[in-house]
């Protein structure tokens, strides 16, 4: 049933896919993380904004991808901004929530301590409130990392040059040619595993006062955190 | 504007409302496959779930395996599936089936994390009265628990559905209809006035939202007995 000739005649294919599928996946997680870090921050500070900031990134995230993606041809035509700006947009709703409840999480005796001290609030932002919301901001990174690695594939339908491994995937479905098809399905959920338990070791190296299990049970689903 | 004008004019083109792919049958595609996907979903995660909160055992297995399926991308899934359905049933095998499949996957982490977590979270006193009552670990899950956990177990139903509705879409790049359908059809007549089509069905899809939304939203506050009513269910955060 798969052709593995053709298998081995393309492995080059896979390994440009590959690439341009990590690459847009980095880009997105990047330009997300800071925008949501200085979201977060004035959601914090100000907290009239906290419930807003929060809603917003709430509503983008019940916006189908596909839809997403595609309406952005409407504005941005069909180039990289349309790919990267609902990538980064699905991003927001994951990192926000997470740094916001990382700053959170710090109590209060700590912020006024460093006040004490006499931070001033730019040192104790980085100094105090950053290092102590680093467990949280993990976490987000690595699901919002998993969650634009499966997005990407769904930016194949802007055309061969986008799409990373899910290039294959239309491919493969248009040409019914069953191979191509496992050619990018099967590669993409490997990577999206491969990213997940890579981050689980930097999660595990970076904070490792946290037990095991404290890190890797995450909380209830309360609000709708789908994103796809 | 143009644009607005012409989706507009495309929802209200009676065209578009009659015949196998009009919106409402398009409409009825959606909510059939996602309420299939999404009662089989239940059907496999909660007793798992509620099994898991109330023995405590697995705990750490189950969580650990929900975050793990949680990174299978959708689309990966319905291509991955297709070929095997396919050749089973030539028919819904290539339309039906690759989408409900991977509509479950995706549905049964957060129903199953939330049953789990909605059941271990029952202050332990309440289990203990039971079970100095004399009632059975059944009676106990049944009686105390299970309503205690309500609120958070139909919070992780009412995600998955979002989840659901929102990513069935997804099929009809690989061949299931559905409200997807006029994004992907929009799209191939994109330059041609499709743009509009496209509009049209994010609109559609998103409508499709937010009365699922409100219809859980509503399920949730009337499945909550009424003493934890009052109470605010908190709003986490994905870790």
């Amino acid at each position: 049933m798969l052709d593995f000739q053709w298998m081995a005649d393309h492995l080059d294919d896979l390994a440009v896919r590959t690439l341009q599928h990590i690459e847009l996946a980095a880009i997105a997680v990047a330009i997300g993380l800071l925008i949501s870090f200085a979201l977060a921050v004035l959601a914090v500070r100000r907290r009239a904004t906290y419930g807003p900031i929060l809603a917003a990134t709430d509503i983008l995230y019940t916006i189908p991808s596909l839809a997403l993606f595609v309406v952005f041809i409407t504005i941005t035509g069909i180039s990289l901004l349309t790919v990267e700006i609902p990538l980064v947009l699905y991003t927001l709703v994951i990192f926000v929530r997470n740094i916001a409840a990382g700053f959170d999480s710090i109590p209060r005796e700590v912020l006024e301590a460093a006040n004490g001290l006499g931070y001033t609030a730019r040192q104790r932002l980085w100094r105090v409130e950053v290092p102590l919301a680093v467990p949280l901001i993990l976490a987000g990174v690595r699901l919002a990392t998993v969650s634009t690695i499966a997005l990407v594939t769904v930016t194949s339908v802007l055309g061969d040059s986008f799409g990373g491994l899910g290039y294959f995937i239309l491919e493969g479905y248009r040409r019914s040619f069953p191979t191509e098809l496992y050619f990018g399905a099967v590669p993409s959920v490997v990577l999206a595993l491969l990213a997940d338990f890579a981050l689980a070791q930097v999660q595990r190296r970076l904070t490792p006062w946290q037990q095991t299990e404290q890190r890797a049970v995450p909380p209830p689903f309360v609000k709708s955190d789908g994103w796809i | 504007m143009d644009l607005i004008v012409r989706t507009l004019a495309w929802l209200t083109d009676p065209i578009h409302w009659a015949g196998p792919n009009g919106i409402p049958a398009r409409m009825l595609e959606h909510v059939g496959l996602s309420a299939v996907s999404l009662l089989l979903a239940i059907a496999i995660a909660l007793p798992i779930g509620l099994y898991i909160g109330h023995s405590r055992r697995f705990i750490w297995l189950a969580v650990n395996s929900a975050t793990l399926w949680r990174a299978l991308p959708s689309l990966a899934l319905i291509a991955i599936v297709l070929p095997i359905t396919a050749a089973i049933d030539p028919q819904a095998g290539f339309k039906v089936y690759p989408t409900v499949v991977a509509m479950v996957v995706l549905a049964v982490p957060p129903i199953l994390v939330n049953a789990q977590a909605g059941v271990t979270g029952v202050e332990r006193d309440m289990v203990e009265a039971g079970r100095g009552q004399g009632m059975s670990e059944w009676q106990i899950l049944q009686r105390i628990e299970l309503p205690l956990a309500v609120p958070v177990i139909v919070a992780g139903i009412r995600s998955a559905a979002i989840q659901i509705v929102a990513t069935a879409t997804l099929g009809a790049i690989l061949g299931f209809g559905g409200l997807g359908r006029y994004l992907v059809e929009g799209f191939a007549t994109f330059s041609l006035g499709g743009d509009a089509e496209v509009v049209a069905g994010a609109l559609l899809v998103a409508a499709l939202v937010v009365v699922v939304e409100a219809a859980f939203a509503a399920a949730q506050y009337l499945l909550t007995p009424r003493g934890l009513r009052r109470q605010r269910s908190e709003t986490t955060v994905a870790a």
